[in-house]
């Protein structure tokens, strides 16, 4: 079979999908035969000689070299470019199918099998294959590299000999992969940063990055489809942008990375932020393509409003087209291998990431896929433990009231019994006794567990009250045996009150806040 | 002094006891629980030293005032890691105490019951001098055990249950023999009895091994409490009755709160000892893996470089006396911003807080002292946990592995934490005989070494 790795079209694009080491992959691992259209890494870094001492077989530029089996591409092909394709071949690029229905029609008119790469599942098996994440990823790393280029101070705090330089504050909003790449390369330089994320999941990851986590006073999941956030409520929005403004008069650098699948980029910063922004701070906006999540965004361009840089770049991965290749070619070689490379070729409809790619086969429009339920958390591990299945509370509780009942009715048929047979003065000091075992077990529950060995001394002071007893047993003839062992009683509870009372005393003064 | 002014005095001193035992409740009121206790207490030996009945002051002061001294020089001299032996003797003292006043209160010829009461005062009597003895070996017995001078492994004789059920078979029947002598004729009935229940304490408290120290120790305390009630039911005194009822219920709470902290009943600890009711443990099911060690310095810059760091400690750290090198580590550590939390497990220690006793001696601050529920969800956003000394309470095969004998245990699940590093001599399994998985994760590093001394290296390494 034989793949051709095109030239792009699009102005100012330097990616190629693939670079000479996925190229050799390609025609070692999975048996491909490889061509490359002439010139279609040059932009990357990567040279025609490159490629053919990988493997690859050199096409003059031209519609021709697009006659193979597989077309590998970055940017989805235009219209024009479709005609070039060979009937029934197969594409593999982005081609945001939503965007351009032309662009699927086309396709399908054309019997074309295409995958797009930026449909592929965000499922745990298919996150080789992931190439939003990979460009998210070079976004985040690319976005904060840009802005401390806008930026006219250091990014770490510094004391010099000609004085001191505090450290940018940096605040990151939306934190999927590229927030995160973003939140790891600016605390790379040494930045204070901060993060926000509609979705409350995502705390724990900022956290581990680095990143102080923002929160509102309000509650509200955002956790939408695939790993998305959804749109909020207005409420919710409206404190999210009372904390934006906030924060916008104390960082140097905002980075947003907020999309919602399908729709216009969320307007999170507004003119009123920018105003009141620091002159030469900067704020980068990820979602430019989507329309910008700053208002004053210019897609594609960097603008000065109000002394603040505001960066709408489109081609972030594309300014770091020798590793955005490299890892768009190697999500290309996971992808061909599912597919069972030149050998056992092979489009598996119920492969559930092919067919999440899958945008036409056969003269079919195969987008969107059906709809699969998947866990909230993907790419999360679900640690299973086998437990035993607790029982509910009610169940607990029903049994507990109804044990409970039944001592206090055990209780009480021996009270009548003892009542029936016993000396009054001995149903005197029962009631005592019964009461004050009460008392000390309902005043024993509220002690703290840290207090439990001063608790125990104390009692053992206390329990040193059976010297009454001996005193009240000593004043009869000094040798008899009554008074002896009297005596010794008092001795020996003397020393527990002492002893007791004493070492509590000395425990407690210990414990200081 | 008249009865009633007597009475309403024993009824103030049983409110100020009752107060004391609430003043416990929180480090807050902690002192002034102790004060009460001891008002309480001054208030009742002074109004019995008043009452009509006490005329032996030539007996009763130089007593009073020996018992004192010795008391106070026990208290001042004792080291915190020895609370337990402490406890423990001190509640041998009660039991042996309502022994004597139990003999003493039936040989006593000056008070007179007849019909009834006569019969209850002899119940009373023998089942106060019961508790006592029971009390009173058992105590020497746990004190042996923690001191070091016994084994603290459970000593199991064959068919020692039986033995048990023999005992007081024989108890009741000596009792019900006892009752109704004339003259006090029942004096060996009494004496064979006293004998027969020193040899169940004994039994009873060896028969059980040392991490269940705690319960027992609670038991006992409880126990005491009994006993002077007893003694209160056969001298009619109220205030007796009321302070022992105190002290029985809290200790019976406390010996209920370390064996759910366990996971076992009550008779489980009491009566089978542990591993016998547990069909062995299942070594197969642990699975073994890398056990990965490293050094006192890694283990500095691992603690340095974190952001929140949990100390766990346990047994060993008490022996190793480790609690004052490992303060100064936290105070550095502090200083550096990291940080720093102690997560204490209910029954971690040979009694109830024991920990909590032993961090507070080391002036560490009792709001960075957490417990268990407390602690247990921050694990997943810890960096680093620090095991010292402790084995049980951090097995999670407590949660996981059924065939494990201490499987639904609650435990102290500092795996899910992001490095965990196990500070222990070596790689001996704890008091349950169980593996711990813990040791084999691959977050987990040992620290092999004397506790005290590794803790110093990690401190140099820290200040170096």
């Amino acid at each position: 079979m034989k793949v051709v790795i095109v030239r792009e079209s699009r102005a100012d694009e330097r990616r190629v999908a693939a670079t000479p080491d996925t190229v050799s992959r390609l025609t070692k691992k999975l048996g491909f035969e490889v061509s490359v259209e002439a010139g279609a890494g040059t932009a990357a870094g990567f040279s025609d000689a490159a490629f053919a001492e990988a493997g690859a077989s050199i096409a003059p530029s031209g519609p021709a070299s697009w006659d193979a089996d597989v077309v590998l591409k970055v940017n989805p092909p235009t219209l024009a470019e479709v005609d070039q394709l060979r009937p029934g071949a197969t594409l593999l690029s982005f081609i945001w199918p939503g965007r351009s229905p032309e662009l699927v029609e086309k396709l399908k008119a054309r019997n074309i099998t295409a995958f797009g790469m930026d449909a592929v599942p965000r499922v745990s098996r298919a996150q080789k294959m992931d190439a939003l994440s990979s460009m998210a990823n070079i976004s985040g790393y690319r976005a904060v590299t840009e802005a401390a280029n806008l930026f006219g101070r250091f990014f770490t705090g510094q004391m010099t000999a000609a004085g001191k330089v505090p450290p940018a504050k940096v605040l990151i909003i939306g934190a999927g992969v590229a927030g995160l790449a973003a939140i790891g390369t600016a605390r790379g330089l040494g930045a204070i940063v901060r993060a926000f994320d509609t979705r409350p999941a995502v705390k724990e990851q900022v956290e581990s990055m680095g990143a102080e986590f923002l929160e509102l006073q309000f509650k509200e999941d955002g956790t939408g489809e695939g790993g998305y956030a959804k749109t909020m409520s207005a409420e919710f929005i409206a404190a999210e942008m009372a904390l934006f403004l906030a924060q916008a008069k104390e960082v140097d650098v905002i980075i947003t990375t907020a999309l919602i699948p399908g729709k216009p980029a969320p307007k999170l910063i507004t003119e009123e932020m920018v105003r009141a922004m620091r002159p030469g701070s900067v704020v980068m906006d990820l979602a430019a393509e989507a329309g910008g999540n700053c208002e004053l965004t210019k897609p594609g361009s960097v603008v000065t409003e109000h002394g603040v840089h505001i960066c709408g770049y489109l081609d972030l991965p594309s300014r770091l087209a020798p590793t955005a290749s490299q890892l768009y070619g190697m999500n290309l070689v996971h992808f061909l291998t599912d597919l069972g490379g030149a050998q056992k070729w092979n489009v598996n409809l119920s492969d559930e990431v092919l067919r999440g790619a899958l945008i036409t086969h056969q003269g079919e429009v195969l987008w969107p896929p059906p709809r699969i339920e998947h866990p909230k958390e993907t790419g999360k591990e679900a640690t299973a433990i086998a437990v035993v299945p607790p029982p509910s509370a009610e169940e607990l509780s029903r049994k507990k009231a109804k044990r409970s009942a039944a001592v206090l009715l055990g209780l009480f048929a021996l009270l009548i019994l003892v009542g029936l047979g016993a000396p009054p003065a001995f149903v005197g000091h029962l009631t005592v006794f019964v009461l004050a075992c009460f008392v000390g077990w309902q005043v024993v529950w509220s002690v703290t567990a840290a207090l439990h060995t001063p608790l125990m001394s104390v009692t053992n002071a206390i329990s040193g009250i059976i010297i009454v007893g001996g005193m009240l047993q000593v004043s009869g003839p000094l040798s008899s045996p009554v008074t002896i062992l009297g005596a010794a009683a008092i001795l020996l509870s003397t020393i527990n009150i002492a002893g007791g009372f004493l070492v509590t005393s000395r425990m407690l003064k210990m414990f200081t806040k | 002094m008249p009865p009633t002014l007597t009475t309403v005095s024993y009824l103030f001193a049983g409110v100020l006891f009752i107060l004391s035992l609430g003043g416990l409740s929180n480090q807050e009121t902690a002192r002034r629980g102790n004060l009460y206790g001891i008002l309480g207490m001054g208030l009742a030996i002074l109004v019995t030293a008043l009452s009509s009945q006490v005329t032996g002051y030539q007996v009763l002061i130089p007593v009073v005032l020996l018992g004192a001294a010795i008391g106070a020089i026990l208290a001042a001299r004792v080291a915190m890691t020895s609370m337990p032996e402490l406890v423990a003797v001190l509640h041998s003292f009660v039991g042996a105490a309502a022994v004597l006043v139990g003999i003493a209160s039936y040989l006593d010829t000056s008070v007179q019951f007849s019909g009834s009461e006569l019969v209850i005062h002899e119940v009373e009597v023998f089942i106060g001098v019961f508790i006592g003895a029971v009390t009173f070996t058992g105590s020497v017995v746990a004190f042996g055990k923690l001191r070091g001078v016994l084994s603290s492994k459970a000593l199991l004789l064959p068919g020692r249950n039986w033995w048990n059920v023999a005992m007081i078979g024989v108890c009741a029947y000596l009792g019900y023999q006892f009752v109704g002598q004339p003259d006090h004729g029942g004096m060996p009935q009494l004496m064979i009895m006293t004998g027969i229940a020193s040899v169940f304490g004994v039994l009873m408290v060896m028969a059980i091994g040392g991490a269940d120290m705690p319960v027992v120790v609670s038991m006992l305390n409880s126990y005491s409490g009994w006993a002077a009630s007893a003694a209160g039911f056969m001298l009619s005194n109220d205030l007796l009755i009321i302070t022992g009822a105190l002290v029985g219920s809290s200790g019976a709470i406390l010996s209920y709160i370390m064996c759910a902290a366990m996971n076992r009943s009550f008779f489980n600890v009491i009566f089978g000892s542990f591993g016998a009711t547990a069909k062995g443990p299942q070594k197969a099911q642990a699975e073994q893996g890398e056990i990965t060690s490293v050094s006192a310095e890694d283990t500095a810059s691992l603690l340095k470089d974190a952001g929140s760091v949990v100390i766990i400690p346990g047994y060993g750290m008490a022996v190793a006396q480790a609690q004052y090198p490992l303060f100064e580590v936290v105070k550095t550590l502090r200083d550096k911003g990291v940080e720093v939390r102690f997560a204490i497990h209910p029954v971690a220690g040979r009694l109830p807080g024991h920990m909590n006793v032993l961090l507070a001696e080391a002036k560490v601050p009792y709001d960075i002292v957490l417990e268990m529920e407390e602690i247990n969800e921050d694990f997943p956003a810890t960096d680093v946990v620090l095991v010292i000394g402790a084995n049980d309470i951090v097995n999670p095969g407590a949660l996981d592995d059924p065939g494990s004998p201490i499987y639904g245990m609650p435990v102290l699940e500092c795996w899910k934490a992001k490095q965990t590093i196990v500070m222990k001599r070596s790689m001996g399994s704890g008091y349950a005989g169980v593996d711990n998985p813990l040791f084999f994760k691959s977050n987990n590093d040992m620290l092999f070494g004397d506790a005290k001394k590794t803790i110093e290296a990690v401190l140099g390494a820290l200040r170096g």
